[in-house]
């Protein structure tokens, strides 16, 4: 078996866009799958150049890795990144059948184009191509004549799918958005919470980390002050507990050095 | 190089795809299968296109492209309502109609 230069780009391409398949299906978090199904796509485009369809190819980059990949990312950012899949079976054997399915579709499928496809049928597209003076110009040349109405019928189809995605994601607001002057009120009224700036962490001459908490004019610690990421942690050691007599002592003692 | 490996490639592809789909239960991560499968089917056309020299699979090829960006948009807008509502990415919580 010659090595020619296609051979090359398509074991490595190929097995790229399998390993990257595979990824997708297996790996545990949305993220992963989303950059390891880009991965295949990439692959997938320089197989299409191969095919000689180098506008496929750009258009595959730019629609699926730039537009759609984009898009997905941006909904996992919404869902949430962390989502997980449930462990859960809603039907019983499902995960086994599905693999199982999946297998002889695999089987069969090759199985058959195998068979079908035994005559080594290769015109290629150098002719279609030169044509009418190159790829794009060729495809362009079907578009607009022979595939005109299904061309501008994808217009409906993607401003349908405009609109629809904005309906879909649309809510309507019922009730009426609070003005500057009501969130005001809202804060001084009786039994809000404190209506001030709350004190700032770190009041002391000697030490202003951010875990040291301010204290109050009658001498107690004002845990407030306290940045929430730091008071949620379950050590109690993090914040700094020193009492007023403490920095008065430290006070006076620098007095006398 | 004989063209029908890409055809072998895009069936296995295919069937990773479908795998992926019965298997998982996150609805992004079983949209992202159902893309495979749509890109596989567009390789299968491209490698067609190529053994009967002439461009029409190619044209065909691009129009599965619009029709997957127009499918992801308004999919991608369900899953994002089904989140706001339930909390959750999961394709078994939406069961209501089961009862």
């Amino acid at each position: 078996m010659s090595l020619d230069g296609e051979l090359i780009v398509f074991v490595i391409c190929g097995g790229l866009a399998v390993i990257g398949a595979l990824g997708m299906v297996l790996s545990h978090k949305a993220v992963h799958s989303a950059l390891f199904i880009a991965m295949v796509m990439i692959n997938l485009a320089i197989l299409y150049i191969a095919n000689s369809a180098p506008f496929l190819g750009m258009a595959q980059i730019i629609v699926y890795t730039g537009a759609v990949m984009m898009l997905f990312l941006f909904v996992l950012m919404v869902v949430g990144v962390d989502s997980s899949d449930s462990l859960i079976e809603t039907i019983r054997g499902q995960r086994l059948f599905g693999i199982l399915f999946g297998l002889a579709l695999a089987v069969l499928l090759i199985g058959g184009m195998g068979t079908a496809m035994s005559d080594k049928l290769d015109i290629g597209l150098n002719a279609a191509n030169d044509e009418f003076g190159g790829n794009v110009e060729g495809v362009a040349n079907l578009i607009f004549s022979d595939y005109l109405f299904a061309f501008q019928s994808t217009a409906a189809l993607l401003i349908t799918a405009g609109l629809g995605a904005v309906i879909l994601t649309h809510r309507e607001a019922w009730k009426p958005k609070a003005t500057q002057k009501e969130l005001s009120v809202a804060r001084f009224m009786v039994g809000a919470a404190h209506p001030g700036n709350k004190p700032s962490p770190g009041v002391y001459a000697r030490h202003n980390a951010v875990n040291t908490p301010a204290i109050l004019p009658d001498g107690s610690l004002s845990l407030d002050s306290v940045p929430e990421p730091v008071r949620s942690r379950d050590d109690s050691l993090i914040i700094d507990h020193r009492v007023v007599s403490t920095v008065v002592e430290l006070a006076e003692g620098e007095d006398q050095n | 190089m004989n063209p029908v490996y890409y055809i072998y490639l895009a069936t296995l592809l295919f069937c990773i795809g479908a795998i992926g789909v019965l298997v998982r239960r996150n609805a992004i991560i079983v949209f992202m299968s159902v893309e495979l499968m749509l890109n596989a089917a567009n390789l299968v056309f491209v490698a067609f296109s190529r053994m009967n020299g002439n461009l029409d699979g190619q044209t065909v090829a691009f129009f599965v492209m619009v029709v997957a960006a127009a499918e992801v948009v308004v999919g991608l807008a369900i899953i994002v309502q089904v989140f706001r509502t339930r909390a959750s990415a999961s394709i078994d919580e939406p069961n209501l109609l089961k009862y």
